[in-house]
């Protein structure tokens, strides 16, 4: 289990870490360096799992304020019915117990790179290196209505797994057949590329059991499906006839959340259920330590280290990122917390970072309960540029979506949570 | 402040070592990347092969095989294309080696 605040503070008060901890050995002091992750989604915990498993002479502390990891992936399933939300829920005990991370539930207060400390609720932690994982926040300034907790409960967004994801499945039971679900899509870059389409396929799946005279209706602010266009095209017209209705060309200015209606620069869209996707930025700690130096929006790296372009000492993962033309994704923030915590590593020991990182992103989606397809590409670095790139031919999405592809996504979504959690 | 000197302290004193600095040889870090679905290590929970203990000369022919799209498959032929032909011997090697 994962310690909240005050057993973290009495341990450490009573000088009674070590139990707690559970991992034999105990070193002498400043034996070692320290790294503090903040972040457990899946860069933050998978880089304090690999920093372990790869350097077990390193203090590696992961700072989370949630009890429970939730997964994002697979959370569409749960709005289609056929996954419940506790299935994709798994807790941090395994980073604990088989690597010997120690997971610290709190909130950061703020991150102070000068003397490399993080102030949480708690007290303060020093550290030599910091590994930020702080995922996404949104830009309600672009949609002002949505800026308070009560709209949001009656406007979901379910862009990050949990009681959101639940209660926009709840207002889907609700309504009656004949109902309309309305999708608000931002302009992209945002959180998981496909995952609005696969959305408004796991609803449509819903409704063609359920309620089958009932709509979806898709407000896209892009010009066109900025993700396996031609799989949602098919999975539309060929599964989903007259039920998703497609709108490119729609960006969600203003909402009314008192009727649930969505205002386009065309037209007002009054829904049954209206889940609006904001647009998006770095997380708030990213932007709070001044790290966000691409748009204003997004944290700049180095893509050997993933250090900060603005602030040494901080290295970023995840959605945070800007990384072209990689999407943000969970195997994205897979791969970057590895090349990530290998760089942090020899960093710490005066050495050289890998000069040549090779990664690679899958992005599945489901258009049932039980067909998937993929989206894939193997990236890797040019020196010359300082940028990333796709390595020639290795870009590319399923034809159809299949039931071979929905188990091998099943598989893929059981390993990188393992990969991650140690579960 | 005093708890804070506290906390600071015993985070000092209390984490576990085992070992002298080390990090990911090259094949480790490679084989990394398949892990979101191969499992850590090669060791897949699902229906995915399992990598841990493959036989060396099966899995570099695989991979080629993969490559030149002479092999069936849903995504290994866009994977095993992003890797050169010295890396797929030292994810071979690194595989190979492991207990399945
Ligand atoms: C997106 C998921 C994914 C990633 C990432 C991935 N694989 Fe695979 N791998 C598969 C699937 C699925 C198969 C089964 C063939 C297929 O449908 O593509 C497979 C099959 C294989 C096989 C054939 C095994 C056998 O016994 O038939 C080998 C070898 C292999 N992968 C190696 C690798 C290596 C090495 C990496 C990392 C560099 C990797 N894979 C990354 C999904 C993946």
């Amino acid at each position: 289990m994962a310690m909240n605040r005050r057993q973290f503070l009495k341990g450490s008060a009573a000088g009674l870490a070590l139990p707690l901890f559970g991992c034999a050995g105990v070193a002498s002091k400043g034996a070692g360096p320290r790294v503090v992750v903040v972040g457990g989604g899946f860069g933050g915990a998978t880089a304090a799992r690999y920093l372990r498993l790869w350097d077990p002479g390193v203090d590696v502390v992961l700072v989370e304020r949630n009890a429970r990891f939730v997964s994002c992936p697979l959370s569409n399933l749960v709005l289609g019915g056929s996954r419940s939300i506790e299935q994709l829920t798994f807790s941090y005990e395994g980073l604990e117990r088989k690597h010997g991370v120690r997971v610290v539930q709190d909130e950061v207060l703020a991150i102070d790179a000068a003397r490399r400390q993080v102030r949480l609720q708690s007290g303060e932690i020093g550290y030599d290196r910091l590994i930020l994982s702080p995922g996404i926040d949104f830009l309600y300034d672009q949609i002002p209505s949505l800026d308070n907790v009560q709209a949001r409960e009656q406007i979901p967004h379910a862009w990050k797994a949990g009681p959101q994801t639940v209660a926009l499945r709840r207002q889907l039971e609700t309504i009656p057949d004949g109902g309309v679900y309305v999708i608000g899509i931002p302009l992209a870059p945002y959180r998981c590329p496909p995952g609005p389409y696969e959305r408004a396929s796991q609803v449509a799946h819903y409704f063609k059991q359920a309620k089958p005279r009932s709509k979806v209706i898709v407000l896209d602010a892009n010009p066109d499906i900025t993700s396996k266009k031609g799989l949602f095209t098919k999975v539309w017209s060929e599964r989903y006839p007259g039920i998703v209705e497609y709108r490119p060309n729609s960006k969600v200015i203003e909402v009314d959340v008192a009727a649930r209606t969505a205002r386009t620069e065309f037209e007002r869209v009054r829904a049954d259920v209206l889940n609006i996707v904001p647009p998006q930025r770095a997380g708030n700690l990213a932007r709070d330590a001044g790290l966000l130096t691409v748009d204003r929006r997004w944290a700049g790296v180095d893509y050997l280290t993933y250090e900060s372009n603005a602030v040494p000492g901080i290295h970023v993962v995840g959605d945070a990122i800007s990384a072209p033309p990689t999407p943000k994704s969970g195997h994205m923030a897979n791969q970057q917390a590895k090349i990530a915590a290998a760089a942090v590593l020899a960093l710490l020991r005066g050495e050289p970072v890998n000069p040549d990182p090779v990664f690679a992103n899958t992005c599945y989606s489901y258009v049932s309960d039980k067909d998937a397809a993929h989206v894939a590409a193997v990236y890797r670095y040019d020196k010359a540029k300082q940028a990333l790139y796709t390595v020639n031919g290795t870009f590319g999405v399923s034809e159809r979506a299949s039931e071979q592809e929905g188990e091998f996504a099943n598989a893929w979504a059981r390993n990188i949570w393992n990969d991650a959690l140690a579960t | 402040m005093k708890k804070t000197t506290a906390l600071a302290l015993a985070l000092l004193i209390a984490f576990p070592v085992s070992s002298a600095l080390a990090g990911p040889s090259r094949g480790q870090a490679l084989a990394a990347n398949c892990a979101p679905c191969h499992g850590t290590d090669g060791r897949s929970l699902g229906t995915t092969p399992v990598l841990a203990g493959a036989s060396r000369g099966d899995f570099v022919q695989r991979m080629q095989e993969f490559r030149a799209g002479t092999r069936a498959s849903t995504v290994m032929r866009r994977h095993a294309k992003g890797y050169t032909d010295e890396e797929i011997v030292q994810l071979a090697d690194y595989f190979s080696a492991l207990q399945r």
